[in-house]
């Protein structure tokens, strides 16, 4: 198969598979406390269905989704909800964000799963409902509801070629890896459910060119399941190549440009684990309550691809892997590339979360002091979306965030190339994220002031209305005096011609 | 000839001209629209206007400065001086200083429900009726302070805007990390 080249990447950059691509996947025990943030999705967070003190068994759901762009969370074990309210939750920001508890009984009683026998009777429809009411979001780390990707209603065009993820470029990460290779099967059959649902021509698998043992995986899984429209391709390892757009680019040739999703050119991009996760729940009838994890680095004793309730707090997984070593130094949700520092261990693991890297000092890259831009250029002929690092830099770098983002800074998947290969160390990704973030923050408080101004002018024009009535009713009034005056006038005039009249008929 | 023939042409172009005055005639002040939508909205008055709006017609008639509005503060400033193709001229002191927003929260056990907050209040944010206690929309309200000065029984405080996921900010690295080692 032909394969085309994205702009720029690192073809050379340490990948540290070799710590945790070999483990087996084992199953985490189940820990005392499941932590649920309500929002662990792209869109609207999930609206809560329990009370605090409910029973509540493995594969029930916990909270539902509110609008369409959202998803459901399901107990990822048996327990009693003990605690609904604000906690720590996996986010750069360090926030707090609305969480459900759920305090483990230990017995792992599992709400009876609804198996389906043959999915090629259920209509699209129907499989993308049951896709949503699982709980299934994107679980290569951007979490949008897979639900959504999915539906073809009201779409005009037609999904005609089929991604499945597998290329996983960020170093350290093999969660990806290890279901391939053990799990091939149930993949495949994941792709199969997805090719009756989205009637499409060809389903293409990538993964990189450094793991052969689980392309040989794959082929055996696609040779027993005979299905010739199902591919596995070897794509390069260039680093970011895992990235939605650039394996598309890789695959196909075709660029989804700025603003648009793959959909637009005929395209739906899954990752593997997502798959797997719809396999599961449609052919299983179980709802996404576990993920499969790595965790690794310098940092924990022994690495471990676990398989992981939702919910569980980091510690339970530290806990496994035998703890930290001495030489622990940062906790790094996903990975050193695009990853993000959390600040407690108490952080519960959401859908979205494939890695745990307990990083040592010598994995912080960021320590290095920046100096000051040499406009070499480097920076812009690694950037594998194509943009201009060093002018997106000077207008970060001084505020100037509307030009910034006339020259596509929203476009920028973070993906940190221009920070490795940066003479000077300066943290580029680190600028455009807060640039990014300043424009998102500008965005919301430009839609707060609209809404301002609308009550502003509506408490204007309430207030010229009352005036006018208040005008009007005092006219009224006046007008209606003046005409009770005039007429009491006139009575009164009458009644004295009458008088008169009288007076002159008797004089008569 | 050639008099006639440029009457002429004049004559044409004159109606045409006239035609198009009348046809493509923009309704309103679309620069007071424009001055408009770059005020902050906070309808505090603190430009001694009455809102944003009738300080941005100030501004588009010549009556006022752009230097008027604390809670647009110095990129405000230099957002009007780019739209208007001015100089960046410093905020005027009289006016106030820029602070960063704050909102309004009514403490309800001293709140006597006399209603003078809710006609003070720009933008309808607060809630309440006749001698029962008030409250602040905390989304709505937009920190003009208006509210403050009619409270008989200063039960009102400003407090500072707590950070959400939509309004929390990367942070910017800082020039330490910035300047080179010499």
């Amino acid at each position: 198969m032909k394969l085309w080249h994205f702009n720029g990447g690192l073809p050379a950059l340490a990948e540290h598979k070799n710590e945790s691509v070999h483990l087996a996947i084992e199953k985490a025990p189940v820990p005392e406390q499941l932590i649920y943030p309500l929002q662990q999705h792209i869109g609207a967070p999930a609206s809560v269905l329990v009370n605090v003190g409910d029973k509540v068994l493995r594969g029930q759901k916990i909270a539902d989704a509110q609008g369409l762009v959202s998803a459901p969370i399901h107990a990822g074990s048996s327990g009693t909800i003990s605690h609904i309210g604000e906690q720590l939750i996996p986010h750069p920001s360090g926030l707090s964000a609305p969480c459900i508890t759920i305090t483990t009984d230990g017995l792992d009683e599992q709400l009876k799963p609804t198996p389906c026998a043959d999915y090629k009777q259920l209509s699209a429809v129907e499989l993308v409902q049951m896709i949503r009411n699982a709980g299934i979001v994107g679980l290569g780390g951007a979490a949008f509801p897979t639900a959504i990707k999915l539906d073809q209603q009201g779409k005009t065009k037609p999904i005609q070629t089929l991604i499945l993820n597998g290329a996983e470029c960020e170093p350290y990460i093999s969660c990806d890896d290890r279901l391939l290779k053990e799990r091939a099967d149930k993949v495949i059959l994941g792709i199969e459910i997805l090719l009756h649902l989205l009637a499409c021509e060809q389903a293409i698998l990538a993964v990189e060119d450094n793991s052969p043992d689980t392309f040989r995986a794959i082929q055996t899984a696609i040779k027993a399941n005979a299905n010739p429209v199902i591919s596995v391709v070897k794509v390069p390892t260039i680093y970011p190549t895992g990235g939605e757009k650039q394996l598309i680019k890789t695959l196909t040739g075709k660029e989804v440009t700025s603003g648009k999703i793959p959909a637009d050119i005929g395209i739906v991009s899954l990752n593997v684990g997502t798959v797997y996760a719809i396999q599961q729940a449609v052919i299983e009838g179980k709802p996404l309550t576990s993920r499969i994890v790595t965790v690794t680095g310098e940092g924990v004793k022994k690495p471990h691809n676990l398989e992981v309730r939702v919910g569980t707090p980091i510690h339970a997984l530290i806990d496994v892997c035998h703890g930290y070593t001495k030489h622990a130094k940062r906790l790094i949700m996903g990975g050193p590339m695009m990853g993000y520092a959390v600040s407690s261990d108490e952080i519960p693991l959401v859908k979205a979360s494939n890695c745990i890297l307990v990083a040592s000092k010598d994995e912080v890259v960021t320590e290095k002091q920046a100096m000051p831009c040499i406009r070499c250029g480097e920076c812009a002929s690694v950037c594998p979306v194509s943009l201009l690092p060093q002018q997106l830099y000077w207008n970060s770098r001084s505020d100037q965030i509307e030009k910034a983002a006339k020259l596509n800074l929203m476009d920028c998947i973070e993906c940190g190339c221009c920070d490795v290969v940066c003479p000077s160390h300066i943290p580029l990704v680190q600028h455009f994220r807060h640039a990014k973030s300043a424009l998102k923050a500008d965005q919301h408080q430009k839609q707060l002031s609209d809404i301002a101004r609308e009550r502003f002018e509506a408490r204007e024009q309430r207030i010229a209305r009352e005036k006018a009535e208040r005008a009007e009713k005092s006219r009224k009034k006046k007008a209606a005096l003046k005409e009770r005056a005039a007429k009491k006038e006139k009575e009164a005039a009458e009644k004295l011609f009458k008088e008169e009249q009288a007076t002159t008929n008797d004089e008569s | 000839m050639s008099f006639f023939a440029l009457i002429l042409l004049f004559i044409i172009l004159g109606l045409l001209l006239g035609y198009a005055a009348i046809r493509f005639k923009v309704e309103g002040d679309p620069i007071v629209d424009k001055i408009d939508s770059v005020l902050p909205q906070t309808q505090c008055g603190q430009c001694n206007f009455p809102g944003c709006r009738p300080y941005a017609q100030a501004i588009a008639d010549g009556e006022a400065e752009i230097n008027q509005c604390p809670p647009g503060g110095e990129a405000g400033i230099a957002a009007l001086a780019d739209l208007l193709g001015v100089d960046v001229i410093p905020l005027n002191a009289e006016n106030g200083e820029e602070k960063a927003k704050l909102v309004a929260f009514i403490d309800e056990e001293t709140c006597i429900g006399c209603k003078l907050c809710i006609q003070a209040c720009p933008v309808d944010a607060i809630l309440g009726s006749p001698k029962h206690m008030h409250t602040v929309i905390t989304a709505e309200c937009t920190g003009c302070e208006l509210c403050l000065p009619p409270c008989p029984v200063e039960c009102i405080t400003m407090e500072p805007v707590e950070t959400t996921l939509a309004t929390w900010q990367w942070d910017k690295p800082t020039p330490s990390q910035e300047k080179a080692k010499s």
